[in-house]
């Protein structure tokens, strides 16, 4: 089970007190974008073993949105940041680097 | 006019391990807004007579009091008769602020567990950590009650104050009284 601090509110709790919303970080391509971008955009998802980011609410407490960066396969956090930004910060990305030596998702490394 | 009237009929049950009972009607205002604001913090103290919590935090006194929801939103309580006036002054207060006030008291049920035991009845139904040494009188939780929301915090350490939703106040009743029934101590607090 996922222990998740959330950054808006500061409770931690487990993982049935939120809700995931999917992965994080996506770039959104409406009306106008190629056929090949939106389709990325609607279906193509990460689905790792190790480090994922992901898009969390605390659903049943503050209600805000956040972010989380975890591994699937231990289910460690490795944290949880503020949802008003478009990719992990660089100390959590450190931290990652440190706990998993060469870890890669998306474009990030 | 129609009498105002809690949900369950101030319905109680001290069979169990900790005593719960339906709370007498609350007057409840939601107010939404940007808490930093001068204007919101003046009004909301204004409205409920004590300062602005911190977050996860609530003030009381007697029947009024402000919790913290979140960091847009603060729970003003007051005496069930005056939230109807209370709400006139709120919004008078923030006419020219970005901010909403609605009076929300008939929304909700409150409720009260309390007894020795209470913390265990509590905690079978949350997750989360109510060891006395952190979960004290002051703090303010939104949380998940087995299937539904709710809130709570600690009059005293023997004694939650829950609110819920109305229309869920007879299952939240009901997961109280079955959470705790004779024999059921679990001993971990």
């Amino acid at each position: 089970m996922l222990i998740l601090t959330c950054p808006v509110c500061g409770v931690t709790a487990e993982e049935t007190e939120f809700h995931g919303g999917g992965e994080a970080h996506l770039t959104r391509h409406g009306p106008g974008s190629s056929d090949d971008d939106f389709e990325d955009y609607l279906f193509m998802r990460e689905n790792p073993r190790g480090v994922h980011f992901e898009r969390w609410r605390h659903v049943y407490g503050c209600g805000k949105w956040f972010h989380a960066a975890r591994c699937t396969t231990t289910l460690e956090v490795f944290g949880t940041y503020p949802a008003q930004t478009t990719e992990p910060p660089k100390d959590l990305q450190k931290t990652i680097s440190k706990k998993r030596p060469g870890w890669t998702w998306r474009d990030l490394a | 006019m129609s009498e105002p009237v809690t949900a369950l009929g101030g319905v109680a049950s001290d069979a169990g391990i900790a005593a719960i009972a339906e709370a007498p009607l609350q007057g409840m205002i939601t107010l939404r807004g940007d808490l930093s604001a001068s204007a919101v913090k003046k009004a909301a103290k204004a409205a409920s007579g004590v300062d602005l919590p911190g977050a996860g935090m609530a003030h009381m006194d007697g029947e009024s009091g402000l919790c913290w929801m979140s960091p847009d939103e603060l729970l003003v309580l007051c005496p069930y008769a005056e939230a109807a006036e209370r709400l006139e002054r709120l919004q008078t207060a923030l006419a020219k602020t970005h901010a909403l006030a609605v009076n929300v008291s008939d929304a909700r049920a409150s409720f009260t567990v309390s007894g020795p035991r209470a913390r265990e009845v509590m905690g079978k139904l949350c997750p989360v950590d109510l060891a006395p040494d952190r979960f004290t009188p002051g703090i303010f939780r939104r949380t998940r009650m087995a299937q539904v929301p709710a809130a709570f915090w600690m009059d005293d350490t023997e004694r939650f104050r829950i609110v819920c939703f109305r229309s869920q106040a007879q299952y939240v009743f009901d997961l109280l009284t079955v959470a705790a029934q004779p024999g059921s101590e679990v001993f971990c607090y």
